[in-house]
């Protein structure tokens, strides 16, 4: 018999049971939760009469339609009535059911990805859920973190298990190591133009390779972050020294004689040598360059130095899509894509808003000035992150070289306060949706690392990072 | 849960690929706290102008396609967040059934939750079943039981269905409940883990 995955491991850790159609129950370690996806949830367990099973397991953030100033002034002064209410029925749900919360405006809040493992929630080997597909982002730490619908949240509220069939494993191998001025961003962009939005559908993907040993935690959480773009259920990068490193003195991690015996067990959530995937991809690396989207699906991707698709070289379905997509972003078939003049920058998102992301942009930004016809903001993932980057003085960075210093959230990358684009407005962005729309209606998305949308800001179109390093 | 068993009505093509939750109901509907009534959010980008005036043209608003119940749209159906509000909204407006080439995860799996039927075909299938679609005003017949979809013409198409998902849908099962009755086998599971991994348990 063959060794087992990752996945596999984490996978018959959990399982409580399996019934006949091979549906598991599976146990969940951590549940993180927001305002948006659980009002719906908690008004089913309380017309049931159902408790939360184990509230200890369970962290509350408040970061989807936060606005990103004036959260000192708390909740009561959030201007949107319904945003408001949503996030009053959070703080009412919180205490009725005595679940640990971070307010707005508490600096250990921030986006629910940010969050969970800088507390050091998210822990290798762990199975974690939230309502919210980016909850893949976890993946980085080597646990099975899975975005899940509503009634799944409630389920899990109730019975602190998720039922599911077990996904088939892929793994994607990357080799090699990058040119400067290329991280995890290109990475993810380049592997999801290459396997497809839907390459990953009924998959877990894990990351392998020399060049993910070589990624900081935070790199690892972008990689896995963006998984969900590629239609993979979770994806997973093997716990190692830099995890450990990482969790290390965080306060939810374990300490003394707990963390020897916690590392111990997680040592042991890595892939059999003689294990078998699915699927096998390989990416080497050095071939990638500083990548950025075109179009309106994360798969549409371009290096930076390359021209967006003509639709007359494509099949008539693809140019149908391809044409569509060119229309709404407002671009010309087969022209240069640095050639795009951007109006708005959006640094932020739990892709691209942690510390090492402040500082990449940070350090393009320096000594340099945001274009006069951009408007260009950044958005920290927490309010730690928030206070860890104004210790280092990039706040003023960004300040003087006129980006808007802004409090943490989820912000543009959805548009559900009051940070979007307008109709026709193109921004360079970190997030991860270049979807229609998702930016505000009529926005025009790129999808970017945070050096290359620093780079468009002082350069007010898209431009090769590499010329400014 | 409503269950699903057999539907006959109209069906709606949505020639569009990659259609994203964002698409199905956009965020601005997200800040509900209920799950009623968000039918009017439903792909409202494409039926709406920005300020609230219809489009006109978009297939759900097309009287010879009023009261349909199924939607055959693109590839990969249903990608993007895991708004559960997107199966929410599709069922407020009346769908009960949507037939694609394949489907998001989370979506798929979200669509199990609340009695709506997602469908996968094969490409060459599902351009089929969409050219009879246009023009509207036919029936076809959706039997979750046999795993078959009729067209207005009489031609029948087979689907493949996990058997979980489809006993859910027919007796519209309370996944919650059902689970409860295990609770004996989550006590165990928990027990074992205190003892296993006890820096879990002095959060
Ligand atoms: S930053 Fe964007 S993708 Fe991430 S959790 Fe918030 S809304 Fe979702």
């Amino acid at each position: 018999m063959s060794g087992k995955t990752l996945y596999d491991k984490i996978w018959d850790a959990h399982v409580v049971s399996t019934d006949a159609n091979g549906e598991a129950i599976l146990y969940i370690d951590l549940h993180l939760i927001h305002e948006v996806t659980t009002p719906q949830a908690f008004a089913g367990l309380r017309a049931a009469h159902r408790p939360v099973r184990r509230p200890d397991r369970t962290l509350a953030v408040a970061d989807h339609n936060i606005p990103t100033e004036g959260q000192a002034l708390g909740v009561g002064a959030v201007a949107d009535v319904e945003a408001r209410a949503q996030l009053q029925a959070l703080e009412r749900n919180v205490a009725d059911y005595r679940i640990e919360f971070f307010p707005m405006g508490d600096p250990r809040n921030g986006i629910v990805h940010v969050v969970g493992p800088e507390q050091g929630r998210t822990q290798p080997g762990m199975t974690i859920v939230c309502g919210d597909s980016h909850t893949s982002t976890h993946g980085a730490f080597g646990a099975l973190a899975q975005g899940i619908g509503t009634s799944e949240v409630e389920h899990v509220l109730a019975t602190q298990t998720l039922r599911q069939q077990k996904s088939k494993n892929m793994r994607v191998t990357f080799t090699g190591a990058p040119a400067p001025g290329v991280g995890a961003k290109d990475f993810a962009l380049a592997m999801i133009g290459r396997i497809g939005t839907s390459g990953g559908t009924g998959h877990v993907i894990e990351f392998a390779g020399e060049a993910i040993t070589a990624l900081s935690m935070e790199g690892r959480m972008t990689l896995c972050n963006l998984t969900i773009e590629g239609g993979a259920r979770a994806g997973l990068v093997a716990p190692d020294q830099t995890t450990f490193d990482y969790l290390m003195g965080r306060p939810s991690a374990p300490k003394g004689a707990a963390w020897e015996m916690a590392v111990r067990h997680w040592r042991r959530f890595v892939t059999d040598a003689d294990a078998v995937f699915d699927v096998e991809v390989a990416i080497d690396v050095s071939t990638i360059a500083p990548t950025v989207t075109w179009g309106t699906s994360p798969q549409d991707v371009v290096a930076v130095d390359g021209r967006v698709p003509d639709p007359a070289q494509f099949d008539t379905d693809t140019a149908g899509a391809i044409r569509r997509a060119l229309d709404y972003m407002g671009l010309e078939a087969g022209q240069r894509i640095d050639e795009a003049r951007i109006d708005r920058v959006f640094i932020g998102s739990c892709t691209n808003s942690r510390i090492e992301d402040l500082r990449a942009a940070a350090a393009i930004a320096a000594g340099r000035q945001v274009a006069p016809h951009v408007r260009a903001m950044v958005v920290p993932g927490s309010g730690l992150v928030k206070d860890q980057a104004e210790s280092e003085g990039l706040d003023v960075i960004f300040r003087e070289a006129g980006f808007d210093w802004r409090e943490p959230g989820c912000s543009m990358c959805l548009g559900m306060n009051p940070d979007r684009l307008a109709p026709g407005e193109r921004c360079a962005s970190t997030s991860n949706r270049n979807f229609e729309g998702r930016q505000g209606r009529g926005g025009r998305t790129h999808l970017m690392s945070p050096a290359m949308a620093a780079a468009a800001a002082v350069a007010g179109h898209i431009v090769d990072v590499r010329t400014l390093l | 849960m409503i269950p699903f068993t057999r539907l006959d009505a109209k069906a709606a093509p949505l020639d569009v690929a990659n259609i994203d939750t964002d698409q199905i109901i956009p965020k601005q509907f997200l800040k509900t706290v209920d799950r009623e009534g968000l039918a009017r959010g439903l792909f409202y980008d494409l039926r709406f102008e920005a300020d609230g005036r219809p489009k006109g043209g978009f297939v759900l608003d097309d009287p010879a396609f009023a009261g349909a119940g199924v939607l055959i749209a693109g590839d990969n159906f249903g990608c993007g967040s895991s708004r559960e509000h997107a199966p929410w909204a599709l069922l407020d407006f009346g769908l009960r059934c949507v037939i694609s080439s394949s489907f998001a995860d989370i979506f798929y799996n979200n669509c199990f939750q609340n009695g709506l039927l997602p469908i996968a075909l094969p490409r060459e299938q599902v351009r089929m079943l969409m050219a009879e679609a246009k023009g509207g005003n036919h029936v076809f017949s959706v039997d979750l039981e046999t795993q078959t979809v009729t067209s207005p013409s009489g031609q029948v198409f087979a689907f493949d269905i996990d058997p979980g998902g489809k006993e859910k849908l027919l007796k519209g099962l309370d996944a919650i409940g059902e689970t409860l009755q295990a609770a004996a086998d989550i006590d165990a599971y928990e027990a074992r883990r205190a003892l296993d991994q006890p820096w879990l348990e002095l959060a």
